[in-house]
């Protein structure tokens, strides 16, 4: 037995190593304290004249600032300090809020990863918030009420159509989750109300009985309450994600989870208080008339359209809380992009009134919301700092009505990507259902900072510790198994920092606890080799039949470890999916390095020659 | 080879072991219903707020304040030195969800009204009532569904009674540990959960390899009881038993004692875990084979064939 690996198997082994090191590698470079500069409305980017001011107003300052870069939609300015970047801040806003454009000014961290890792798509993992500091909001949308409200103006409809049509009714009582009931003086009044409404109502499902009067009940089918519940929460997640561009974050995360919970990552933030208070503000919408040529002044009012001005009517025909739904489309004749409106009854039967008269006339949209605006004042020689609130109102769109229109009804004549942003924006100024903090976490920036430290020296002195001990214990065996433990922790952060995994604390624990039980594997072969030695077997043939009996072993041991790593993926929040992505990982690249890593250098030290005695 | 020949009779405290196990799942079942377990906000919902103080202060004095500014049923306590202060307050039944969901921007404004600026934020959290119900169930639902899956794996890798003998062994872990959590009060939160599960891992991880080898040495060793089989094993493995639990409970003291006061709750969870999944993969996943009469018959080979060490299913 002369325990030599072919070419391929060793060429294999380097070239991971080689590929995980590469890729951790992004990791060692620290980030530069950074401000970023965006603009906060999106489609527009930020101009060379903002970077001139901030850098002109850094340097009037006498702040040392390098490299200020524009680098797609923003501009990053790199900083030498965590001190010099708070300065910085407060200096950049001050100088941009004189121009016309509003812009985002928020503190980052600058990868200084080298440009050649850059090119080969190379980047350092990113932190969790319990390592940087920030605010996680877990927003749960109030969809009970929105599928309340759609009762309830699902009777005022039916009351007003039975009354049109004559029909006398007893009651209508919405009071019972997702169902109306209607009762009636007869059978005869129940029957003819059910073929009227039957016909009209079809996503309801319909039902009759008698208690004490006779009635019928139409109930909400489970499909409907989902798309309710879509839309509802489609319509916060839009708010939050404008909203969070106000709190200057560099990166936000929003996204939904669940059937009606949206997750808020607010980096950096520390003001919990401020951020709630801005989460929590609502858009509107109002459908207007383009004002005639010859109105009077005193009944219309200036709009701004796209940096246009545009006049329309002081009358509104609808509001926000009828739009029901909007989506953007395409036309399925011309292929053009398009979006969707749908009204409630109510809004169709306005809308209806108002445009059937008015074909030709341009209808207008304007977006209304309140925003904070920076006012800076001299107060005993120091400048002050004062946030107002003010209520913007923009016009989002001016279509021309070619038809009455109703309940549903399409603008068209968009480009694709206006078409997506006018419907996120009409969804957004819907009447957005009520929304609350169902979870927070904060941690404070210097938590944070500390985890970190904490963390890495949790890594270092494990590390060592283990490091040591094989090595004593095991001796030159002790060496391979410390070289292919040092490489399981660089290929487990080089996956990681590729899968683009957010490093969190319980994800260093993670880290932590595979170094202690990486080694498991190689403690299991070499105890077998040390076995075999004692059963009288030649050297060469222990190593060989150490590895090849353990193997069932630790493929076994560790599949079933995977098992569990996977399900406390499944059913972990945050921080402890983060443990659960690097044990795994740690379980699955432990199993190469222990394997296959020290076989080959084993491989080399002892194979291929007549060996006496093994050093293990 | 001698085949009957070994340092330790293992088995000869089978029955000893057997007894201060299930003494010790006795007590802690006691506990646990007596004195349950502290769970922590993750799971209880409610709110936290920990701060630093520039300079040491008393819990009674931060009390005083928190009662003057009207909250009450908060507990306040030190967290890692004398500077440092958590206070915990659960979710007040007079409060709508909203108003308790900004109790810790009024618990932090109190604090430093009354200190001045002296109050650093450290972290603050609030778990809604529904999210940590939620929680609760879903800890509960994975817990099983992983011993199910690995009592479904270890059934079709080696044999039934092997699978019994690993869920019992991991049963025993779990319920020791939650029993220890529950005697001392420690702080059961999202971190330990996690710990606890690692535990199963890491356990399993022990008890599949003693179980490779008595599986090997069944079919091996042609003479001698099933004790003594169980016994060859659990020596042969014993080295390799000690060393790994050596090496991870290293890692596990350095995070424990440098780890910081977040991650302590979960190096005592496995440092538990890792002791007590060291014996029970010798005691308890061992004993419940021998109690289920395991022997040559259970792991035959149906027809061998050129490999030298072939798997075995069903």
């Amino acid at each position: 037995m002369l325990n030599t690996y072919p070419l391929w198997k060793n060429l294999l082994v380097v070239f991971a190593i080689v590929l995980g090191l590469v890729y951790a590698l992004p990791n060692i470079y620290q980030p530069d304290y950074a401000v970023q500069i965006s603009v906060e409305t999106s489609g527009e980017t930020v101009t060379d004249r903002a970077m001139k001011v901030a850098t002109d107003a850094l340097d009037a300052a006498d702040l040392k600032y390098y490299g200020a870069e524009l680098k797609g939609q923003n501009i990053l300015i790199r900083l030498p300090d965590d001190d010099t970047q708070l300065k910085a801040k407060t200096v950049i806003q001050r100088s941009l809020h004189d121009l016309k454009q509003r812009y985002v000014v928020a503190l980052n961290a600058a990868p200084t990863t080298p440009e050649w890792l850059n090119d080969l798509r190379a980047a350092p993992m990113k932190y969790g918030l319990d390592l940087r500091g920030g605010v996680h909001f877990l927003m749960e949308v109030d969809t009970n009420s929105v599928v309340t409200d759609r009762i309830s103006s699902l009777g005022t409809d039916v009351k007003r159509k039975l009354r049109e049509a004559k029909i006398r009714y007893k009651d209508v009582d919405g009071s019972s989750r997702g169902v109306l009931k209607i009762s009636f003086e007869d059978d005869e009044a129940r029957s003819e109300a059910r073929s009227l409404l039957e016909s009209q109502y079809r996503e309801f499902i319909f039902s009759a009985g008698e208690e004490g009067l006779p009635f019928i009940s139409l109930k909400i089918t489970e499909d409907t309450i989902r798309s309710i519940e879509d839309f509802a929460v489609s319509q916060n997640l839009q708010t939050i994600r404008n909203r969070v561009n106000e709190l200057g974050v560099s990166e936000p995360l929003v996204q939904r989870l669940g059937r009606n919970r949206i997750v808020v990552d607010l980096p950096g933030v520390q003001d919990t208080a401020e951020a709630k208070r801005i989460l929590g503000k609502v858009a509107t919408l109002e459908f207007r008339f383009d004002a005639q040529p010859d109105a009077p002044r005193s009944t219309t009012i200036d709009y701004d359209y796209e940096g246009r001005t545009a006049s329309l009517e002081r009358n509104v025909i609808i509001k926000g809380d009828r739009v029901v739904d909007a989506k953007a489309s395409f036309d399925p004749e011309t292929g053009l992009p398009q979006v969707n409106i749908t009204l409630d009854s109510e809004g169709g039967n306005m809308m209806h009134r108002a445009t059937r008269h008015n074909i030709g006339r341009r209808l207008g949209v304007v977006f209304i919301e309140t925003k904070t605006r920076d006012s800076y004042s001299m107060v005993d020689g120091v400048e002050v700092r004062k946030t107002t609130p003010y209520v913007e109102r923009r016009v989002i769109s001016l279509a021309t009505v070619q038809a009455a229109l109703g309940v549903q009804f399409r603008i068209t004549g968009l480009q694709a990507g206006e078409a997506r942003e006018l419907s996120l924006l009409l969804r957004a100024g819907a009447l957005a259902a009520d929304m609350f903090i169902a979870e927070e976490r904060t941690v404070g920036a210097s938590l944070g900072k500390e985890n970190i430290e904490l963390g890495a020296i949790s890594v270092a002195v494990g590390l060592s510790l283990v490091l040591l001990f094989m090595l004593v214990y095991y001796r030159v065996f002790g060496i391979a198994a410390n070289v292919a433990l040092l490489a399981n922790l660089v290929l487990l952060v080089a996956i990681m920092s590729s899968l683009g995994a957010t490093l969190t604390l319980p994800g260093i624990a993670g880290i932590v606890l595979t170094v202690g039980m990486a080694v498991d594997a190689n403690v299991l072969i070499f105890s077998r080799i040390r076995e075999e030695l004692a059963n009288g077997m030649s050297p060469q043939a222990a190593i060989n039949a150490g590895f090849e009996r353990a193997f069932v072993t630790i493929f076994d041991a560790n599949i079933t470890t995977l098992i569990v790593a996977l399900i406390l993926y499944a059913i972990g929040t945050g921080p402890v999916k983060g443990f659960a992505i690097t044990l795994s990982i740690g379980i699955v690249t432990s199993m190469f390095t222990a394997i296959m890593c020290t076989r080959a250098i084993i491989n080399v030290i002892y194979g291929g020659r007549n060996v006496k005695s093994l050093a293990i | 080879m001698s085949a009957t020949k070994y340092k330790i009779d293992f088995m000869k405290y089978r029955n000893i072991a057997g007894g201060i196990s299930l003494a010790l799942v006795l007590a802690s079942l006691v506990s646990l219903v007596w004195n349950q377990v502290e769970w922590g906000l993750d799971f209880t919902g409610g709110t936290l707020v920990e701060v630093a103080y520039e300079s040491p202060v008393d819990p009674s004095d931060v009390r005083a304040e928190l009662d003057s500014a009207g909250f009450s049923g908060h507990v306040v306590q030190y967290f890692g030195s004398e500077r440092d202060i958590l206070v915990r307050i659960p979710p007040q039944k007079n409060l709508t969800d909203r108003e308790n969901a900004t109790l810790g921007d009024e618990v932090l404004k109190a604090l430093k009204q009354a200190t001045g600026d002296g109050v650093l934020l450290r972290r603050s959290e609030f778990v809604g009532p529904a999210v940590g119900e939620e929680l609760t169930n879903q800890g509960g639902l994975g817990m099983l569904m992983a011993l199910a899956a690995v009592m479904l794996y270890i059934a079709m890798r080696f044999q039934l009674k092997f699978a019994v003998g690993a869920v019992i062994a991991l049963f025993h872990d779990v319920i020791i540990i939650l029993g220890i959590f529950s005697l001392t009060r420690w702080d059961f939160d999202l971190t330990v959960l996690a710990a606890l599960l690692a535990v199963i891992g890491y356990s399993l991880n022990d008890t599949i390899v003693v179980a490779d080898r008595i599986r090997e040495n069944f079919r091996k060793i042609r003479r001698g009881s099933s004790l003594d089989v169980i016994n060859i094993s659990l020596n042969q493995t014993l080295g390799r038993t000690v060393v790994t639990s050596l090496t991870t409970l290293l890692v596990l003291l350095a995070l424990y004692f440098l780890g910081g006061e977040l991650i302590r709750g979960f190096a005592e969870g496995l440092i538990i875990g890792v002791v007590v999944g060291t014996y029970s993969s010798i005691y308890i996943a061992a004993n419940v084979l021998v109690m289920l009469n395991i022997s040559k018959e259970d792991l035959a080979i149906p027809v061998k064939e050129g490999a030298e060490d072939p798997d075995m299913m069903g």
